[in-house]
């Protein structure tokens, strides 16, 4: 969804199968994104989707990422501690390793969008509106992003939301905490 | 979504670390590390056999010291060593303050208990990291939400400006960080698995460096934004940045971009001119690419004449520790204006000149740098000034 | 040789999860790095794994890497001298 507009749909099918639909209906051309593991996967065609119309190509783009999860890289970590569990068959993945780490989804988008700017990523038990909104609010205040793309990425087995938000010097909506709790339960 | 900031300027707060400490291989407070520096001791050692690997070098803190230092603190015996190091690294500075609604609890670290997905027996939750935090902040009686920093080996760093950030929205008074991580099968495959493991203990920006040494520590620090805390010899944070390379997500920017940039951005906050700066404790991870890439982006910044060291052999990469733990050492360096040599170096290694600290020496330090750089293209710097 | 190249390109497919590629697009010379496949460093390790697992073949110097993977010719040439399963 987009401002509350439904932009893609597919019901019953695995994470994989889903996001490989959406990036075939979105029309992007970026074949790294079969090297990513899910949560940068999930990461990765929710900012799509928002900074397709915001990054100016050629441009210096200074657009923060501040994303926050519940469960960290431990999908993939999970993943990788099979590849080291049986003695017989031990075959670490580096391609599987370098994902243990969240915030390599904010290293995929700022490669993808070469966005040379602020970031950080953040755990929390559950999504904590209150932070982002003053983490957020700082970073402009400071001059330190022009603007900050907040997100919630969470992924763990199956189990998956992102909720990404953009935040502005100005624009449409009051940034304060209420607000972007109702964005996040929508 | 678009939404407008409702902070249309900050109130310029100044932000200070009063209290430090540190677990280590080298000893479980600042003074007994500092001591152990001073005569360039370090915490690497040789290990034999783990998992597949033959043998490995890496900077491992003794469990039974650990168990017997916690003994004294508490009788409770459901932490992990971890956690227990955690609370031994934090402790000594909680019974100097009070934990108000307004305290922030900064915890910094890549993979917490990951350990624990060894057995499997152990329920998954267990590794969550915000369980972990919790655990800790419950321990000593927090009130606010742990707020987990994970963001690589930048991890550390990141953690001080995030706490001091916070301080300055107005939402918390002061905050303590602190930082952990662990040596597991998990991390030492994986690097091994990444050929960036060291043969020997590792030789940050020395000729024949060829990979990191990995380590296990805790760190912890208390910032606070009240004045009447402050006394000489603590440090104020002046400035700060992370910025991404957007190049690679394993590799660092050839051009050090992205540390260029964090650097930038720390002094222009602080609006410090560069030539002050008096030393940078610098992330010197002793891979090939790390070590020049930082510099690069020293000669790219005119500082590569300050005096620059890593501690990496002396302590191994702590991952989410590292950031925190070295800025406590370069917290005790400014206070006893003693620059400490940069173990395992010999020979320039790197292709840009840098001024790598090759004896302990006496310098008066009043402004210092530290940085760090990781995977996801991760970079942050953050300057202090020492208040006198 | 000639079905232990078509076995390696399917391999490198799956591995490295190039999701656009189709074996019959994958020339035996193509260079894997650089202009050809554009493989970069991690793929690079993920083919020195994929060496040890189904070719029981350890590869200690990642330098050697380079020469090695070059293109699918070279790899199935230094298989087939080194191979142990």
């Amino acid at each position: 969804m987009v401002n509350g507009v439904k932009q893609f749909e597919l019901e019953q099918a695995s994470f994989s199968e889903f996001a490989k639909a959406a990036y075939k209906n979105f029309n992007m051309d970026y074949p790294k994104f079969f090297k990513m593991d899910n949560l940068s996967k999930l990461a990765f065609l929710a900012s799509e989707i928002i900074l397709g119309s915001k990054v100016k190509e050629g441009e210096e783009n200074n657009i923060a990422l501040v994303f926050a999860n519940q469960s960290s890289s431990l999908d993939t970590d999970v993943k990788y501690q099979g590849s080291i569990a049986d003695k017989e068959n031990y075959f670490p993945s580096p391609a599987v390793f370098v994902y243990t780490l969240p915030n390599i989804c904010i290293g995929e988008i700022s490669i993808r969008h070469k966005l040379q700017s602020e970031n950080a990523f953040f755990v929390f038990e559950d999504f904590n509106a209150e932070f982002m909104t003053n983490y957020a609010d700082l970073l402009l205040a400071t001059n330190k992003a022009e603007k900050v793309l907040c997100g919630w990425v969470e992924y763990y087995q199956e189990n998956y939301k992102a909720i990404l938000y953009m935040v502005e010097k100005q624009g449409d909506l009051e940034h304060n905490k209420e607000i972007v709790n109702t964005l996040y339960n929508k | 979504m678009e939404a407008k900031s409702r902070l249309a300027e900050v109130v310029v707060k100044n932000v200070y670390i009063t209290k430090t400490n540190c677990v280590t291989p080298l000893g479980f407070d600042v003074a007994s590390n500092w001591q152990a520096l001073l005569k360039g001791q370090s915490g690497i050692q040789r290990f034999e056999k783990l998992g597949m690997l033959e043998s490995f070098y890496a900077s491992v803190v003794d469990s039974d010291k650990i168990d017997t230092a916690f003994a004294s603190i508490s009788d409770k015996n459901h932490f992990t060593k971890l956690e227990k190091m955690l609370i031994l690294a934090l402790m000594p500075l909680i019974g100097q303050y009070n934990i108000t609604n307004k305290t922030a609890f900064v915890f910094s670290t890549t993979k917490g208990n990951i350990g624990l997905l060894e057995d499997e027996n152990n329920a998954v939750e267990g590794a969550h990291l915000a369980v972990l935090a919790k655990k800790i902040s419950s321990f000593f009686g927090f009130s606010t939400e742990p707020i987990v920093v994970s963001n690589a080996c930048v991890s550390g760093v990141l953690a001080i400006a995030v706490a001091k950030r916070m301080i300055q929205t107005g939402v918390y008074d002061n905050a303590f960080v602190v930082a952990g991580d662990a040596v597991s099968e998990f991390v030492l495959s994986g690097f091994n698995s990444f050929q960036a493991m060291s043969e020997a203990p590792c030789k940050p920006y020395d000729e024949e460096r060829n990979g990191v040494t990995l380590g296990e520590a805790a760190a912890a620090v208390y910032l606070t934004s009240r004045e009447t805390e402050v006394r000489p010899g603590a440090v104020k944070v002046i400035g700060d940045g992370a910025i991404n390379d957007a190049n690679h997500i394993s590799g660092p920017s050839r051009t050090g971009e992205g540390l260029f940039r964090s650097i930038e951005s720390a002094f222009a906050e602080a609006g410090v001119a560069k030539e002050k700066l008096d030393y940078i404790s610098a992330h010197g991870t002793a891979t090939l690419y790390n070590d020049e890439m930082e510099a690069v982006a020293f000669n790219r910044l005119g500082i590569n004449t300050v005096s620059v060291n890593s501690l990496k052999a002396f302590y191994g990469h702590t991952l989410g520790a590292s950031g925190l733990l070295e800025t406590v050492i370069a917290i005790e360096s400014a206070r006893n204006n003693q620059l400490i040599a940069s173990k395992g170096f010999a020979k320039m290694g790197v292709s840009q000149p840098i001024s790598i600290i090759t004896k302990n020496e006496e310098k008066e330090i009043n402004f210092f740098l530290k940085t760090a750089s990781g995977f996801g293209g991760c970079n942050t710097a953050v300057l202090f000034e020492k208040v006198v | 040789m000639e079905a232990l190249k078509q076995e390696l390109k399917g391999k490198i497919i799956e591995v490295l999860n190039l999701e656009d590629i189709a074996v019959e697009e994958i020339n035996d010379n193509d260079a894997l790095f650089g202009d050809g496949l554009g493989l970069d460093s991690i793929d690079a390790l993920e083919l020195i794994v994929l060496l040890d697992k189904d070719y029981g073949i350890k590869l200690t110097d990642p330098k050697a890497g380079k020469t090695i993977f070059q293109s699918v010719e070279t790899m199935a040439t230094y298989i087939t001298d080194n191979r142990t399963k």
